[in-house]
């Protein structure tokens, strides 16, 4: 009553002695208000220590190896305390692997978002309402389980490339990109359609020429995000991509390396033990890539966000949305 | 199988070959505008739509699939086969540690970020000026866009090293409190540091859901409890709170499903052990499920494999529990809340 919301609405005018005296009966309770107060802000505050501290260290440690020879070659060759080897070969594979799965998901994604808004009654759209939500919570470990096991029934054991990767992120992906996608559409004015129908335009060129072209920097925006999200991923691509130190291109054959599981790999071997006397030799050389591949990472990661931030930005119709 | 393949794009050219030869209209919904192009499309959309829940169901199928092997061999003879089971008797006997291990981790990690995560949303939603709280809000969502590996990372290297002496001084101090008791590690790479990392990874996802219930209250509500004199931790005490119970229960429950299934902060940060232990400072004593099949797997032979997958599945299980009860809490509280 004394310093709440505008909105509240109580007529403040008049008298001072009764607010005073409310006040001084009320000092306990005024001060149980501070106190939680003070608990709120700390929770702020709390969450975003490691936020800071992740993003400071990230730079700090990472810029030192992040430079164009890092990003343009690969581990090939590269052993012991080297002052070599970089991320090309990671970047290369999470590009393929990430591009392949949205490739997958967005379709998919798209078709049962446009199902959801458009057509969606019932006990199927309900279901897949729900469902949806409920896949948004797959643990990472089990879609590359899943993408894994898939690839073996039919293919034998053992497979490893970079489209069972693409699969198992797809999984992953699938669900955000249902969600993003069905909160634009919805977005979409119900007038646009009427008139369009009106007009006597086919449903399906309705969903494609209007509703699509309203929504489509909305729907640019949630795939880019969804993108981001996956791109991070690092245990469903450890355990169907494998790791190697060379470059390939090629989706359906081999291993392939990505810049989440590089940054575990050069974690995972740790310090390299150097001979006192020896020259060229940097203990921490794997920290060092890791930290850098790190780098790497989130500015990929960042730079989806902030393209996304932007495409909503210039390309939103004017009116709404 | 066609659940990995993608529906040809939308166009004219596809959809319209697909067009049903006779004309049957069974549907009592059919209008004279569901012809053609038009109810292919119709059907391409419903087909992913069905397709989603087909996925679903692929996903267990499949890893049912691959584990059977394992589940279905004799516990004896599996002990003898599978290296990964040499100080185990059975599968369960295997698999049970790791349940109890992914769980402690979990569990510690929501007690660590439920009241944090309150205290955010809360911030957001009632305390910080409004032209501010979106921009505060997009802060927090950015602790969910740093990846898992990330996180690892900086758990491992910098964490450990600053909450070290933390976690000395209670072993020494408080000790006599089981969960501290035992031999404390000399790098932190325990449980203890792991759930803090989880905390700060399921921090964003609870965040978001108890802020949006938060904004739900009724705006009545809060007047009505301010225009009776209350303080405003008195009014989200007694209008907003009891109102978002059932919300922050739910946020809290898809946290846990994220905590349990969360695999590299653990692999990274974790010295593992495969013990029922709930000293969570010394090295060497428990292990989650997820950390333990992205260790093992790619050193396992098909059999071991097929152990792997069954572990998996209980992990499938478990949070696909949690997960169905937490998206049914926030399903069934959507029906009353809201300005009807």
């Amino acid at each position: 009553m004394t310093t709440i919301a505008p909105e509240a609405g109580s007529p403040q005018q008049g008298n001072p002695e009764l607010r005073a005296l409310l006040r001084q009966v009320d000092k306990k309770r005024h001060r149980v208000d501070r106190f939680m107060k003070g608990l709120v802000y700390l929770a702020f505050v709390l969450a975003v220590v490691p936020l800071v501290s992740v993003a400071w260290t990230v730079v700090s440690k990472g810029i030192e190896r992040f430079n164009a020879y890092f990003l343009t070659h690969s581990m090939r060759g590269v052993y012991g305390g080297m002052d070599a080897g970089g991320v090309y070969h990671a970047i290369v594979g999470t590009i393929e692997i990430t591009l392949f799965a949205a490739l997958i998901s967005v379709p998919i994604g798209l078709l049962t978002a446009i199902y959801l808004v458009e057509y969606g009654r019932g006990q199927l759209a309900r279901s897949v309402t729900f469902f949806v939500d409920v896949m948004t919570g797959i643990p990472s470990i089990v879609a590359g389980l899943f993408a894994y096991a898939l690839f073996a029934v039919f293919l034998g054991p053992g497979v490893r490339m970079g489209v069972v990767g693409s699969v198992a992120l797809s999984v992953l992906m699938i669900p955000v990109v249902v969600r993003s996608s069905e909160e634009m559409l919805r977005l979409v004015p119900n007038e646009l359609r009427e008139a369009a129908l009106a007009l006597g335009v086919p449903r399906w060129l309705v969903v494609i020429k209007v509703v699509l072209r309203t929504a489509v920097a909305g729907l640019v925006t949630g795939i880019m995000i969804s993108v981001a999200r996956v791109i991070g991923e690092t245990a469903p691509l450890l355990i169907t991509v494998g790791v190697i130190d060379s470059i390939n291109y090629n989706l359906f054959e081999g291993r392939m390396m990505t810049l989440p599981v590089y940054v575990y790999r050069q974690f995972q071997q740790g310090l390299v033990p150097c001979a006192p006397d020896q020259a060229n030799c940097i203990a921490t050389i794997t920290y060092d890539r890791a930290w850098a591949g790190a780098l790497t990472l989130i500015l990929i990661v960042m730079l989806l966000n902030l393209v996304a931030r932007l495409v909503t930005r210039f390309f939103a119709p004017k009116n709404f949305g | 199988m066609s659940t990995t393949q993608s529906p040809p794009a939308p166009g004219p050219a596809a959809t319209s070959s697909l067009e049903p030869a006779g004309p049957r209209r069974r549907r009592r919904g059919a209008r004279s505008s569901d012809r053609g192009a038009s109810r292919a499309f119709r059907w391409l959309a419903t087909g992913a739509g069905a397709l989603i829940l087909i996925l679903l169901v692929a996903v267990a199928v499949f890893l049912v699939i691959k584990a059977w092997p394992a589940i279905s061999m004799p516990s004896d003879e599996l002990v003898e086969k599978v290296g990964l089971l040499r100080n185990s008797s059975s599968l369960l006997d295997y698999v049970g540690p790791l349940i109890f291990g992914t769980v402690l981790a979990a569990t510690l990690a929501l007690i660590f970020a439920v009241p944090v995560a309150i205290g955010i949303a809360l911030f957001t939603s009632h305390y910080a000026p409004r032209r501010l709280a979106s921009t505060l809000g997009y802060v927090i969502d950015l602790l969910a866009a740093v990846p898992s590996v990330v996180y690892g990372l900086w758990g491992a290297l910098v964490l450990s090293p600053i909450v070290q002496p933390v976690w000395a001084w209670l072993n020494e101090n408080v000790g006599w409190f089981p969960l501290f008791a035992g031999k404390v590690s000399p790098t932190a790479r325990v449980l203890l540091t792991v759930a803090i990392v989880l905390a700060v990874m399921i921090l964003p996802i609870i965040t978001a859901v108890s802020r949006e219930v938060f904004l739900q209250t009724p705006r009545l509500h809060e007047e009505a409890a301010l225009a009776l004199g209350a303080t405003r931790w008195e009014m989200i005490r007694m209008a907003v709170l009891p109102f978002g119970r059932s919300g922050v229960i739910s946020a809290a429950m898809l946290g846990l499903g994220r905590a349990l299934g969360e695999t590299m902060a653990v692999l990274m940060i974790l010295s593992p052990g495969f013990l029922y232990s709930f000293h969570i400072l010394e090295a060497g004593q428990q292990q989650s499920i997820a950390a333990n099949i992205a260790a093992q797997f790619p050193e396992a032979d098909p059999l071991g494999v097929s152990t792997l997958i069954a572990t998996g599945l209980a992990l499938f299980a478990i949070t696909l529990v949690v997960n169905v009860a937490a998206r049914a809490i926030v399903a069934r509280r959507k029906d009353f809340s809201g300005a009807n």
